[in-house]
């Protein structure tokens, strides 16, 4: 493990905010172990669980807290210029961060999908959301790990792109869809595992393509941030 | 340029040298200039940088530690701009104002990780060496979060001198340090400056400049005011009369005839003795012992009253 790697998972696991992680993968679990204890139709509970709470709220929000974490934390209470006083390449130090930020995403969100997944369906469903949402993460986390250096307030516009850009306008504006992380993860799941209960208007070559070039272009935009990063200008 | 290697002090290894380029180097912040128009070299040997609160001298450490683009002019570490270039910290080190420290570390695993970063040859003995020098040993495996300010800082130190660097900044570094470590931190800093290191701190507490520097850099509403040794800087302010303080064995007849001398412009008898303004601070020193001879009076004591740096600080400031 590489001494940036070890830094970052020491820093998150070790800061208050990683435990609001738990809450909503618990409610992922307990609501689908809930409905399937009572014997609901899997058609009923299934897309508002898995979608509805799964893929539009549980992986966005962990990516969303992870992501502007592993760097942004350590932006707000100074402790990166112990990082970036090293004579590192900048991509050595992105990298790492993003690999914890979408490990950890995509572990946190991976467990309670697949059991979520395979109460509702079957292995083979429990097995594409896991697979779909590693891809999700991983988009999502550069998207969010970008925003930490562009933004002083990465949390904010990142609750904005995902509660209004995915979240309403979604809804609403068919069209927006084709630039939803989320639209693209259920795409992928869906292809993985046909079923009714996944839908999206958006095609899985899109949803791919789109999702590769986020993730790249996202990392290549933090990298080149942090090059150019600069303390804030205190003149005392 | 890297060529000299000076003698070693005690516990710290000499170092090839290196010079910080500052050329005209300008920052604002839309229409707040925070540096104007910089311009200053800095070689091996301990410099303080002095100025009041806004001055600019945070904004002008950052801009030599590559944090800061400046907006006008160049910051250059043996020739190599530092904005931009990561390869600079093989050579220099920073302490930041910011108590910003992994408090989830030890100092120990704090340090390790600093010297892992460098890819040093050996991480272990150059963290041993690194909490030596800042004297942590003792609480070297506790947990960063248990710290003083004062131990906070020096394991500060210890991660931004693990890699030897020949330059270090230090940002108001005797911040929150009891006396004992303010001393120590001042002997370090010594040590390092004399084994051909270049060593800049920001600081607006005088006497701590004073202790530690003889060279300062002096600014003044984001200008540099004054570069130097602050005695000489004091000598070289002409329109300032420079104050003595005379004792002789007969003052009131010494008075009379120094009003006679054209450097001296006041004189007042006091009951200590004289307390001498003089325009010319060479032509009265050699004034003064002829005057004497003259007259047969004896001179037992001639002191320079504002040659500390609080007068040459404050005549700067003034200005």
């Amino acid at each position: 493990m590489s001494t940036v790697t070890w830094i970052t998972a020491r820093g998150l696991f070790g800061r208050s905010r990683f435990l609001m992680l738990l809450p909503l993968p618990l409610i992922l679990v307990g609501l689908a172990v809930l409905c399937r204890a009572l014997g609901v139709d899997p058609g009923q509970w299934g897309p508002p669980v898995l979608v509805g709470l799964g893929l539009a709220v549980v992986l966005p929000v962990v990516a969303l807290i992870v992501g502007t974490g592993v760097l942004g934390a350590e932006i707000d209470d100074g402790t990166v210029v112990h990082i970036l006083t090293k004579p590192l390449p900048r991509w050595q130090i992105v990298l790492p961060k993003l690999a914890v930020a979408a490990g950890v995403s995509a572990v946190t969100v991976g467990v309670p999908i697949y059991v979520a997944g395979v109460l509702a369906d079957s292995v083979r469903l429990g097995l594409a959301l896991v697979a779909a949402s590693a891809a999700g993460a991983l988009a999502y986390s550069a998207l969010f790990l970008a925003l930490s250096l562009v933004t002083r307030r990465p949390v904010l516009l990142g609750l904005v792109y995902v509660l209004i850009w995915e979240g309403l306008l979604g809804r609403f504006v068919t069209g927006t869809r084709v630039l939803s992380i989320q639209q693209w993860v259920i795409a992928l799941a869906d292809r993985m595992a046909p079923t009714p209960l996944l839908g999206t208007t958006v095609s899985v070559p899109v949803a791919a393509v789109l999702t590769g070039l986020v993730a790249v272009g996202f990392t290549v935009l933090a990298i080149d941030r942090l090059r150019s990063f600069s303390v804030a200008g205190e003149t005392s | 340029m890297t060529a000299l290697r000076t003698e070693p002090a005690a516990g710290v290894p000499a170092a090839t040298t290196s010079t910080l380029d500052l050329a005209g180097v300008s920052r604002w912040y839309g229409n707040v200039v925070a540096v104007n128009d910089v311009t200053m070299r800095l070689g091996p040997g301990v410099t303080g940088l002095l100025g009041p609160n806004g001055a600019g001298k945070t904004t002008l450490l950052h801009m030599m530690a590559g944090f800061l683009a400046p907006s006008r002019g160049s910051v250059t570490l043996d020739g190599e701009p530092t904005w931009r270039n990561p390869g600079v910290y093989r050579r220099l080190g920073l302490v930041s104002e910011r108590e910003a420290v992994h408090t989830f570390l030890s100092a120990y695993e704090f340090v390790l990780a600093s010297a892992k970063l460098h890819r040093l040859p050996d991480p272990e003995a150059a963290t041993r060496r690194a909490i030596e020098l800042v004297e942590m040993e003792s609480a070297q495996d506790r947990k960063i979060g248990t710290y003083s300010k004062g131990m906070r800082q020096r394991t500060r130190v210890a991660a931004a001198l693990v890699h030897d660097p020949q330059v270090l900044l230090l940002d108001e570094p005797f911040n929150g340090m009891d006396p004992r470590q303010r001393l120590h931190m001042m002997a370090l800093l010594h040590r390092l400056g004399d084994t051909g290191r270049t060593i800049l701190f920001s600081s607006h507490i005088l006497e701590e400049v004073e202790q530690v520097s003889g060279t300062v850099q002096v600014m003044v509403a984001g200008r540099l005011a004054a570069s130097g040794d602050y005695r000489t800087i004091r000598r070289l302010m002409t329109n300032r009369p420079h104050v003595f303080a005379v004792r002789s064995t007969d003052d009131r007849a010494l008075a009379v005839a120094l009003m006679a001398e054209t450097s001296v412009s006041g004189v007042e008898l006091g009951r200590t003795g004289l307390t001498v303004k003089a325009g010319d601070y060479g032509a009265f020193t050699r004034a003064l012992p002829r005057i004497a001879l003259r007259h047969g009076i004896r001179v037992r004591q001639l002191l320079p009253e504002d040659e500390s740096l609080e007068s040459v600080f404050s005549y700067l400031v003034e200005a």
